[in-house]
């Protein structure tokens, strides 16, 4: 009977998470989703309390506890620091996973229980879990800039780090196949696993961040997924599963947005070539007032404003918002144009402007936006730079040659704000500031964005 | 285990996979970033697994790995749902005549 209302539990957990994933389909119904998903790890939780192996609670609960104690104060984290709370809660599945692994190898051991199929599920589950676990702690570090973000390397980075995969998976095999009992092999597996998942995210650069977290999102459910066949446990799979695909997906998109490749992400060591190439001719800019800018835009028709993480780095948010308010309400057309990888996580700029309260239906995707481009008055550059990009359209010898960008080259007049003249993130020169149609107007975004309000506001009231 | 049980889960991660996919697919790109803490916490089901290996007691070192499984899956659990929710209380629609905000059925 008991066996029967667990099987029963974890059904309907299943069903639960396929809807919970479901309603996010549409902002108005996504809360409701997370409700679901609340619902069906309940039932899946008191699903297996019921379980007749548990002889003990003391240590359950004791867990439980340190859970919320650890989980609560996680979530209060800043929205710029969202990247770093995910790459953790990635180490945090993929050590859950790893443990879960090798205390099974203990006890099957002990008991003589373990066969081919059992050793193997294991060694890819305790693979996988360990090299997210350690691989997801460099990324949050890099996230943190704990770790330096710039790409870490050494001579035959990609021969030593395959090399280390390799011997990890030979002792799975050999462990699997020829001796199950030889706990060395398990061992070595364990410990090259972590030593992999380090190696494997040092080299890569800090502008890579957003599809390393969604390659390490799509690990940690597949580790999620192997230990489901270890536990013959088909909620797990389930769950695994979900999670592994939309971290493929989400990776996915962002290697397109990015225009590039896994096997680039992985092995290309992004960002650390640049250097040679900054020492150019001297170049003019125009540059611009706040009150210059604010002339500008108040005459405009349709202002669209191109937001980057630096952006959220200068806290400029709540100052756009103003903005976005006063245009509004002088009839401006005023939208968001927001690039895959406008952030640190996919999805980030939407979540950073959701919080600033700008409604979602002026946050408008890249290939939704770029047709509007040429219609466009204004075009306002808050924090972004290689997203806007002309180079990346031709210029051949540019790293990011071929990466799909927001045309804001294409705005009758560009206004980029910004700190210096100071190349980006990536470290490339971006020719959309001299341009004859752009204005620069320096200084610390907050601080420009606050005196154009003002000058906004002003003008305003003089109008009246 | 028997061998049956193997398919009948390898039909299961199959499944669930192209489910996985289809329905990933239509969730908005607004929600990318709740999606993925979504997941987080969706994928700390592993939670179940810890915990019988928690409560088992089978030996002291396979209880302290459980428990501290537990311990990990249930930060995941409870921040991940959490910081989901905040997140996506803050989106909201523009206000056509005093609308509720987003999500508040």
């Amino acid at each position: 009977m008991n066996e029967h209302l667990i099987q029963l539990s974890y059904f309907a957990a299943a069903v639960l998470f396929i809807m919970s994933l479901r309603w996010l389909n549409h902002p108005r119904t996504a809360r409701r989703g997370v409700g679901a998903g609340v619902l069906g790890m309940a039932a899946a939780v008191v699903g297996t309390l019921m379980a007749p192996e548990i002889v003990d609670y003391k240590f359950i609960a004791f867990a439980v506890v340190i859970g919320f104690a650890v989980g609560v104060p996680l979530s209060w984290v800043p929205l710029t620091a969202v990247p770093e709370r995910t790459a953790l809660s990635h180490a945090f599945g993929g050590l859950a996973a790893g443990l879960v692994g090798t205390a099974k190898y203990i006890m099957w051991r002990q008991h003589s229980e373990l066969t081919t199929f059992r050793t193997s599920a294991i060694a890819l589950e305790v693979i996988l879990g360990f090299l997210t676990f350690t691989g997801s702690l460099m990324a949050a570090g890099k996230l943190r800039e704990i770790i330096p973000t710039r790409p870490i390397t050494y001579r035959n980075q990609n021969l030593v780090n395959l090399s280390l995969l390799a011997l990890a998976i030979v002792s799975g095999i050999y462990l699997g196949f020829v001796d199950y009992n030889y706990w060395p092999a398990y061992a070595a597996l364990v410990l090259l696993s972590l030593i992999f998942g380090v190696l494997l995210i040092i080299p890569i650069g800090g502008a890579d961040m957003p599809t390393v977290i969604s390659l390490l999102n799509s690990y940690a459910g597949l580790s999620a997924v192997a230990m489901g066949f270890v536990l013959s446990n088909k909620l797990l799979i389930i769950a695994g599963a979900l999670d592994g695909s939309s971290g493929f997906i989400l990776s996915v998109i962002m290697c397109k947005a990015m225009n590039r490749s896994f096997t680039n992400v992985l092995f290309g060591a992004f960002g650390q070539v640049q250097a040679a190439k900054a020492a150019g001719e001297a170049k003019t800019v125009k540059s611009a007032t706040p009150q210059d800018v604010a002339d500008i835009m108040t005459s405009a028709d349709r202002v669209v404003i191109v937001p980057g993480y630096g952006m959220a780095v200068a806290q400029a948010q709540h100052r756009v918002h103003e903005l976005y308010d006063l245009l509004t309400k002088r009839g401006v057309d005023v939208k968001f144009a927001i690039h895959p990888v406008a952030g640190r996580m996919p999805g980030h700029m939407n979540v950073l402007l959701a919080e600033a309260e700008i409604p979602y239906e002026s946050l408008v995707e890249m290939d939704d936006i770029n047709p509007e481009m040429p219609q466009t008055d204004v075009c306002l550059v808050v924090g972004a730079n290689d997203v806007v990009n002309p180079a990346a359209r031709h210029d051949k010898g540019s790293p990011i040659y071929g990466m799909p960008i927001i045309d804001a080259d294409k705005a009758k007049t560009v206004i980029a704000i910004k700190r210096s003249m100071n190349p980006g993130f990536a470290g490339i020169e971006n020719e959309l500031y001299y341009d004859d149609r752009t204005l620069m107007a320096f200084g610390d975004a907050k601080q420009v964005l606050g005196d154009v309000v003002k000058a906004v506001a002003g003008e305003a009231v003089a109008a009246h | 285990m028997a061998p049956l049980d193997f398919w009948s889960m390898l039909f299961v991660f199959m499944l669930a996979t192209f489910v996985g996919f289809q329905v990933i697919q239509n969730v908005s790109r607004l929600l990318h970033t709740p999606l993925m803490s979504l997941t987080n916490a969706i994928s700390a089901i592993a939670v179940v697994g810890s915990i019988l290996i928690a409560g088992e007691r089978e030996s002291n070192l396979t209880t302290l790995l459980g428990t501290v499984a537990v311990a990990a899956s249930m930060t995941n659990i409870v921040s991940g749902f959490l910081i989901t929710d905040r997140m996506l209380k803050m989106f909201r629609e523009k206000e056509r005549g005093r609308k509720p905000p987003a999500g508040a059925q």
